[in-house]
């Protein structure tokens, strides 16, 4: 840790709370099962996602790609592809126009996005196979592929980093790890564990994974002078304009981003893919509107996913099941042109109470796909290795795989040795066992069986820290009585607008029809990436704050006129109900904001807030928890398994909607059978080159993959959150393939450490 | 995609005479799979012939009992059919265990029996591919290789057939019939498809002047005691890492009659023949079973990433035989 945060850290403990948000107890229109305010948008086809906008004079780019993983271009002839019917330009590293490197995505920078520091097409130079090297721009899509597919590209070659097996050894210890400290250590582990009588101590392998979100990642990029307007699949439409403007030398406030509808993030869209860049480019070298949709194969060559990871986790504990040693060590990859070591350690810093303690991760470098952030980065891989690891020292203990998690249930953060903000570990362990009827299974493997089919029932703990992010918002009022919200947050199909909308209804004390939530455009205030489960609570505080400027600001007016029936009340003594603000003590005293706008003569008023940084979240130790409860069939004789049934409870703070919640933990969840059981990207280490980039070979769950899903939580209000809500997009994935895989073993006996278990690992 | 010209035949003899004039012409059927592999540049034709006005798209009975199925019956209308459901169990039960509701909405006959390999460097134009490029090599040998042939595969090629309409109709003893400049013939299904051996190009022993008419389905009373197990990386809507169609009947606790076909594993549809006359009159149980799977399979050679099918093959004979067995004494 630098010595600032050390500092910070230290001083952060002094710095008083948050006041309690009172709405935490409110239940008029926060916590009903609202449904999305956009869905009859997206079920009628009204809904215009970023390929979908109609500009005058509209032409189309498409992409060619290299086929090698490393070198340099040594001659690129685009002679054919410039001649086809329709081509307006080809845009290769011989003519491009210049660009200003990409600034690469951090989280301290506030808005740099770029996914990748390849200035692609502004250079010779190769970092993976399947880099994007020449932009076509025709009048046609079938004109520009075609097009696309006539150039001529001849490289120099160079040996490449493809193989992670080879690598390992010369794997390097990054400096942090998303901010923290790569490295933990308390006690001797390796002591306590060689003289442990009970221990485990194994590697557990995950493969890659490829970002496959329905929506295809596009952009649609218009020039008018230097001004610059985007349409793109953004998960950070502010992240996106900012970089274009400093790679395009640009006035950030000449640079506009609309991301309305997206068709699915998960993390793939969080940062700016090359792609994004040239579609802005070709737009400015053709002088039309231009816009390019990646194809599948687009995507798996140009957008990262997930790093494959090789975890060692070795557990020791005294005969209760105390655990007195735990490590967590391992190795991720990274590319040549980003540098993200995915975060496996962090569940371990956070789970369970242990004597001693040592974490750490490495990081090797190939010529892939610059990896990036992928359905809970590091927190589902990191769960699959700790939680199978829990499940292997229950049998060797002989303790129950719920009870040895609850006897290790901690009083303190175990790695930052500060109070937790909220953690009901425990409680949510028991209501998932008594839903699932946990009580009923017998311990030993092999046990229960269904015809050929061999069952087993498992179960892994799922985590996700709790962020918040600085976010801007505002709130207007209307003199009719109306509302309208505005951040420029990203709506990817979770209900953001739907939960925020109730938020603002609630704290507003209005009707929910009398709020308008703007979001997905850069004109309006900032609000930050929606990544890390992190955008709910963010803005929340920001829409909270503004409310709160807004009201009294509201007050003071009235305090000056007479006449007002809230003149003298201090803000403490009102609340926001039945569309005005009315005293506490007697409701029925006060005005609508209809009254009160008439009474100002004002059309409108409104108040903006920016929040600041998370303090809290260097205060407390703040997480969200769970239990995942699985059953799965193993066939006897194919090894074929099928999930038939799944109990998820999680601790997530306050729910905010039950019907948008339970939507994203069933969504994580199909997401973790598919890493548990049938995702995976093929890798040729000779090429560099991905063997199946379509969703034909790359194989998600399919429906008939997933059984019923039934999604449980406490509903706990946190006391240090705005409306005491956590996010829930990505805890839902973790902890499941450990599950699947403590319930195969359960099944079959078997123990399988690698994803994804496919029947030959069990045949 | 290559510019390509589109032609719409109204009938056959159009549909022939489009084929003959034209370079480098292709039939499309429901496209499903033709227009994939032009997207991707697998397939270059010049010109496309739309075939799916063809008055082949009935099913009808043939006088010694058998059934015709015209080469433009839509898959899911085969699959659906009273009288194949009935008679065929097997062929609707493997149709059904194929691609998605959509795709066999569309898929014909014909296109299913000329659909190519999903080998992964086949798709993809930056490998080495003897089957897409004459001489260029394979990629898939040394490469990837986890759904690649165990059986009757070559130094050339390796990769399979994917269709699970024909693992049954191979083990129904189909009949391909064709038209082309040389008039009508018939090629039994076992037959159509090829090894790779040195032209793994070649995908079938359908001549480039010919077009499918229609599949004939002999009169096979057997054939209503039969089942298609096709087992898979996931529960739908993948193709079969191995699939096992077998018809059986049983008398008095002996084989009568057996048919053994197995996809997945090659690069045809495999008709296991030393199987089938190993099981002949031999009594219907596991231990018979076992071996004539053992048998079968004794010709496997696997690769580095495939060898679990040899065993995967053997335990799905055995289970589908043993599941027909056990219905047969119920009966
Ligand atoms: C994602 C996906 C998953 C799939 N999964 C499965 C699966 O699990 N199991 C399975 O069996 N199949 C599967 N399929 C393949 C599917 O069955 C085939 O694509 C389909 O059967 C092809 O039929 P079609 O009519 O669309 O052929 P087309 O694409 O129209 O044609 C295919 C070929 O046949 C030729 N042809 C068509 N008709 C004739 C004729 N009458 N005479 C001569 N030549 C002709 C065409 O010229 C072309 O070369 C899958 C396909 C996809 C895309």
């Amino acid at each position: 840790m630098s010595i600032f945060s050390k500092v910070t850290q230290a001083v952060v403990q002094f710095v008083p709370d948050r006041d309690r948000d009172q709405l935490s107890e409110e239940h008029r229109i926060v916590g009903k099962p609202i449904d999305r305010l956009d869905g009859p948008q997206k079920v009628t086809g009204a809904a215009s996602f970023t390929a979908d906008f109609p500009l005058e004079a509209l032409v189309y780019a498409s992409l060619a790609f290299s086929t090698v993983a490393k070198g340099k271009i040594r001659k690129i002839d685009a002679s054919e592809a410039e001649k086809s019917s329709g081509v307006l330009s080809v845009i290769t590293h011989k003519n491009a126009p210049k660009m200003k490197d990409p600034p690469l995505f951090s989280p301290s920078s506030g808005t740099d996005a770029a996914a990748s520091t390849a200035n692609v097409v502004n250079t010779d130079e190769i970092y993976w196979n399947g880099q994007a090297i020449a932009v076509v721009i025709a009048d046609t899509l079938d004109g520009a592929e075609h097009a696309a597919s006539l150039i001529k590209i001849e490289y120099d070659e160079e040996p490449a980093a493809l193989s992670f097996e080879a690598a390992k050894s010369q794997a390097e210890t990054p400096k942090n790890i998303m901010g923290e400290d790569t490295e933990v250590e308390r006690g001797d582990t390796e002591k306590v564990l060689a003289q442990a009588k009970y221990k485990v101590d194994h590697v557990y392998s995950t493969p890659r994974f490829n970002h496959n979100a329905i929506e295809l990642h596009a952009t649609t990029a218009a020039w008018n002078g230097d001004q610059l307007t985007v349409y793109d699949t953004s998960q950070f439409v502010r992240g996106v304009a900012d970089s274009l403007a400093k790679m395009f030398s640009l006035k950030k406030e000449n640079v506009r981003v609309l991301a309305p509808f997206v068709g699915g993030g998960f993390g793939g869209k969080g940062s700016m893919w090359g792609h994004v860049q040239l579609c802005v480019l070709a737009a400015k070298v053709v002088g039309k509107p231009v816009k390019l949709v990646l194809t599948r194969e687009g995507v798996f060559r140009t957008v990262g996913g997930r790093t494959p990871s090789e975890q060692r986790v070795a557990l020791a504990a005294d005969e209760t099941g105390k655990l007195t040693a735990l490590i967590h060590t391992g190795t991720t990859a990274s590319s040549f042109a980003n540098d993200f070591a995915e975060q496996f350690s962090f569940p371990a810093r956070h789970l369970y109470a242990t004597e001693s303690l040592y974490l750490t991760q490495k990081l090797v470098r190939l010529n892939t796909t610059p990896n990036t952030f992928m359905r809970a980065p590091g927190e589902s891989i990191g769960t699959f290795a700790l939680e199978s690891a829990m499940d292997e020292l229950a049998y060797e203990l002989g303790i129950d795989p719920v009870e040895l998690r609850l006897r290790n249930d901690p009083d303190q953060d175990p790695a930052k040795h500060t109070e937790f903000s909220s953690r009901h570990f425990k409680e949510a362990y028991r209501l998932g066992a008594e839903k699932f009827g946990w009580q009923n299974r017998p311990a030993q493997p092999r046990s229960m069986r269904d015809g050929k089919w061999l069952v087993g029932q498992g179960v892994g703990t799922a985590f996700y820290p709790a962020y918040r992010f600085p976010a801007a918002a505002r709130v207007r009022l209307n003199a009719d009585g109306t509302a309208v919200i505005q951040s420029s947050a990203q709506e990817m199909g979770m209900g953001t607008a739907t939960v925020q909308t109730q938020h603002a209804a609630e704290r507003l004390g209005l009707p929910l029809e009398k709020i308008r939530f703007e979001y997905g455009d850069t004109n309006l205030p900032q609000a930050p990436v929606a990544g890390g489960s992190n955008q709910t609570v963010s803005i929340a505080l920001a829409v909270q704050q503004a409310c709160e400027k807004l009201h009294r600001e509201l007050l003071k007016s009235a305090k000056q006129d007479q006449n007002s029936p809230l003149s003298g009340s201090h803000f403490d003594e009102v609340r926001a109900c039945d569309g005005g603000l009315f005293r506490r003590d007697k409701p029925e005293t006060g005005e609508t904001y209809v009254e009160i706008l008439s009474r100002l003569k004002q059309d409108f008023v409104e108040a903006e807030s920016e929040t600041g940084p998370p303090l809290e979240t260097m205060k407390y130790s703040m997480g969200s928890y769970g239990a995942q409860f699985c059953e799965i069939r193993v066939n006897e004789q194919t090894g074929e398994t099928r999930v038939s049934r799944w109990v998820g409870s999680f601790d997530t703070g306050r729910i905010l909607n039950p019907k948008t919640a339970v939507s994203q933990f069933r969504g994580g969840i199909i997401m973790g059978i598919g890493m548990a059981l049938t995702e995976e990207t093929f890798f040729d280490e000779r090429t560099g080159r991905i063997v199946n980039p379509s969703l034909a070979e790359y194989h998600l769950p399919v429906n008939a993959d997933i059984p019923k899903i039934e999604a449980y939580f406490l509903d706990i209000p946190d006391p240090h959150t705005p409306l005491g809500a956590h996010g829930i997009g990505e805890i839902g994935i973790t902890g499941c393939a450990a599950a699947v895989a403590n319930a195969i073993y359960h099944a079959t006996g078997k123990r399988i450490r690698e994803l994804p278990i496919t029947l030959d690992k069990l045949l | 995609m290559n510019n390509f010209v589109y032609i719409r035949a109204e009938n056959s003899q159009r549909a022939l005479n489009a084929l003959w004039e034209t370079n480098n012409a292709k039939f499309l059927g429901g496209g499903t799979n033709l227009v994939d592999l032009m997207r991707e540049r697998i397939e270059q034709p010049d010109a496309v012939i739309d075939i799916t006005r063809l008055p082949m798209n009935q099913i009808t009975e043939l006088p010694d009992g058998g059934l015709r199925v015209g080469a433009l019956v839509r898959n899911s209308h085969l699959a659906a059919h009273p009288l194949i459901r009935d008679r065929y169990r097997v062929l609707s039960q493997a149709i059904l265990m194929g691609a998605s509701a959509q795709l066999r909405n569309m898929a014909t006959t014909g296109g299913n029996l000329m659909q190519r390999t999903r080998c992964y460097y086949f798709y993809d134009s930056a490998a080495r591919c003897n089957k897409r490029t004459p001489g260029s090599g394979c990629d898939a040998i040394d490469g990837f290789n986890r759904i690649h042939a165990i059986l009757g595969a070559s130094s050339q090629c390796v990769a399979t057939h994917p269709s699970d309409m024909c693992v049954a109709m191979a083990a129904l003893d189909a009949v391909v019939r064709v038209t082309g400049k040389n008039g009508e013939r018939s090629i039994p299904i076992t037959e159509f498809h090829r090894l790779p051996s040195d032209t793994p190009s070649q995908d079938t022993n359908l001549n480039p002047d010919e077009l499918i008419t229609a599949v004939d389905l002999p009169n096979f009373p057997d054939a209503r005691k039969s089942l298609y197990r096709k087992v898979r990386d996931r529960a739908s809507y993948a193709f079969a890492l191995v699939s096992v169609a077998a018809v059986l009947d049983v008398k008095g606790g002996r084989i009568q009659n057996a048919r053994l076909a197995l996809g997945g594993v090659a690069h045809r549809p495999w008709r296991a023949t030393a199987a089938e006359q190993f099981l002949l009159h031999r009594p219907a149980e596991e231990k018979t079973f076992r071996e004539a799977a053992e048998l079968e399979l004794q010709a496997a050679k696997p690769l580095a990433h495939n060898g679990f099918k040899v065993e995967l093959a053997k335990r799905t004979i055995v289970d589908v035989l043993m599941e027909l067995a056990g219905k047969a004494e119920v009966q």
